[in-house]
């Protein structure tokens, strides 16, 4: 469904991606894991548009998007839930989930935001407070919904499990394994080796702006340089 | 007493012009992090294009809202052709370019338009009211209640409407904006269109009272950008708050001490706005997070 070929990408004249390569298959759950730095972020916020590429393609649906802007890919479906994620703090919890849907018909709305409440009761409890107020499991479970809500057919997820406590990352990669369920294909950045490892159909290992490693979730789960450098094993 | 309220309405009336010109920095500020100097020149293209509309002709009522429509044009046309080409320049760059825009516009004014002073009929006559022994004219009263119809109007939009949301959000976060497939260059579009539209509409109302001329929206800007610092720069609330404030402070200060001070006020209360409170009476200690 997503297949980047040989993106590079620079910050000035610092390049940070090097030529990467990644499939993303429909239906799948893919997984990108490395150590910070490695150029994780960077490849999703290129992979949405708001970071700017220096080479290399980006085809998604069988279209080439690289020129495409960052709104436009949205319309397309391929929605990010950005690391730290980077909620409307000032506006209440309801007006982050509707400009969610920002792309859609406004008529849409209403539905949409009842099955965001149904999959986080929590959120529907508060939402008249504003994102800034929530707590750290409760922005996620948001930013999340805010995600949804735009009907993504493609969702980036940048270290969801960030700053949460274990049980809410539990609860974090269940919803995960749901989405997946429920037909959605997913790219999820982990720095949580073993929890991306246990839901993903395939991983990539990326080492400073370079894909070292790929495979099924399974062969990049045994690769002994991975045990040794992620997993602890 | 009678002094003291006609220096306050005097102060009130001028307050409100400074409050919209205000708020028009604090909405393109929001947007974009731009402080725009030519939100004056769009005081000016509303007062001399209704000046010089009906001076042709038009109708008083067509004539003000065709140079609201001509100011909006302008607005639109700083963005696309000048800030937005400009990408990734930078803010200060960007505000610097405002800086060149206002120039530019003053010029093609005075060979558009010409040099001297205009001024428009007052929309309920000149004879002033009486009250408490104060003489107000009524236009000083159409000041004040245009001006809280469209605070009220712009409060309306940002609050009430998806549009105005998207408004706050890209203030607020504009990676998230644009990751939820909100084009943040339009919000920045539509902020500047939207405070062309607010300071042609002071231009409007004011000049039955203070006159305008090609020039008159670089005082204006320097006005609106001092009450937007005092109020705190990016809030609209702040913006009116401190528009009234330095109108009535300007008012007093002419009234009490010299008339020819009244200017300097507007250069105090910058000063003095950045040596004791950065922030402003109701804006926010911006906080870097990293």
């Amino acid at each position: 469904m997503l297949s980047v070929s040989n993106l590079t990408s620079a910050y000035g004249r610092i390049e940070v991606l090097h030529g990467v390569s990644i499939d993303v298959p429909e239906g799948e759950i893919v997984t990108l894991v490395g150590t910070n730095g490695a150029g994780k972020t960077t490849l999703l916020r290129a992979i949405s548009g708001v970071q700017r590429m220096t080479n290399g393609s980006i085809r998604f649906a069988g279209t080439l998007i690289e020129s495409l802007p960052s709104h436009a890919r949205v319309s397309l479906g391929i929605v990010q839930v950005p690391e730290g994620r980077q909620l409307f703090s000032p506006l209440c919890v309801e007006d982050n989930l509707r400009l969610g849907a920002w792309t859609h018909r406004r008529t849409d709305i209403r539905r949409s935001l009842e099955q965001i409440y149904e999959l986080f009761p929590m959120l529907a409890s508060k939402r008249r407070m504003a994102a800034g107020s929530l707590s750290g499991g409760q922005q996620q479970m948001l930013a999340v919904g805010r995600a949804l809500m735009a009907k993504p057919r493609l969702l980036l997820l940048d270290e969801p499990s960030m700053g949460l406590a274990p049980l809410l990352v539990d609860q974090i990669l269940q919803t995960i394994s749901a989405l997946k369920r429920d037909g959605l294909t997913i790219l999820l950045v982990e720095q949580n080796a073993h929890a991306a490892l246990a839901i993903a159909d395939r991983a990539y290992v990326l080492e400073t702006g370079r894909i070292t490693v790929h495979g099924t979730a399974a062969e990049v789960g045994s690769d002994r340089r991975v045990q040794e450098a992620y997993l602890g094993i | 007493m009678a002094e003291f309220l006609q220096f306050f309405f005097s102060g009130l009336t001028v307050g409100a012009v400074y409050a919209l010109v205000a708020l028009g920095f604090t909405l393109i500020y929001n947007a974009s992090e731009v402080i725009n100097f030519a939100q004056g020149e769009f005081v000016m293209l509303g007062g001399m294009g209704t000046v010089f509309l009906a001076l042709a002709g038009v109708p008083l009522p067509l004539a003000a809202l065709v140079a609201v429509i001509i100011a909006v044009a302008v607005g639109v046309a700083l963005h696309r052709l000048a800030i937005e080409p400009a990408g990734d320049a930078g803010v200060v760059n960007l505000i610097i370019i405002t800086i060149g825009a206002s120039i530019f516009l003053r010029g093609v004014a005075q060979v558009v338009f010409d040099k001297r002073f205009h001024s428009l009929p007052h929309l309920f006559g000149a004879e002033p009211l009486r009250i408490g022994g104060a003489a107000i004219l009524p236009q000083s009263l159409v000041v004040l209640a245009g001006a809280a119809i469209i605070v009220f109007l712009l409060w309306l939009f940002i609050d009430r409407t998806l549009v105005g949301k998207a408004v706050i959000a890209t203030a607020a976060n504009r990676l998230a904006a644009r990751l939820v497939g909100i084009n943040t260059s339009r919000v920045v579009g539509l902020s500047f269109a939207v405070s062309a539209a607010i300071g042609a509409l002071a231009g409007i109302l004011i000049t039955p009272l203070t006159l305008t001329s090609y020039d008159v929206g670089t005082l204006l800007a320097l006005k609106g950008f001092a009450a937007a610092m005092l109020g705190g720069i990016g809030s609209p609330m702040g913006a009116v708050l401190g528009g009234l404030l330095l109108g009535m402070l300007e008012a007093f200060s002419a009234g009490y001490l010299s008339s020819s001070y009244k200017e300097a006020v507007a250069f105090l209360v910058i000063l003095g706005v950045l040596l004791a409170m950065p922030n402003g009476l109701l804006g926010r200690a911006k906080v870097e997070r990293v």
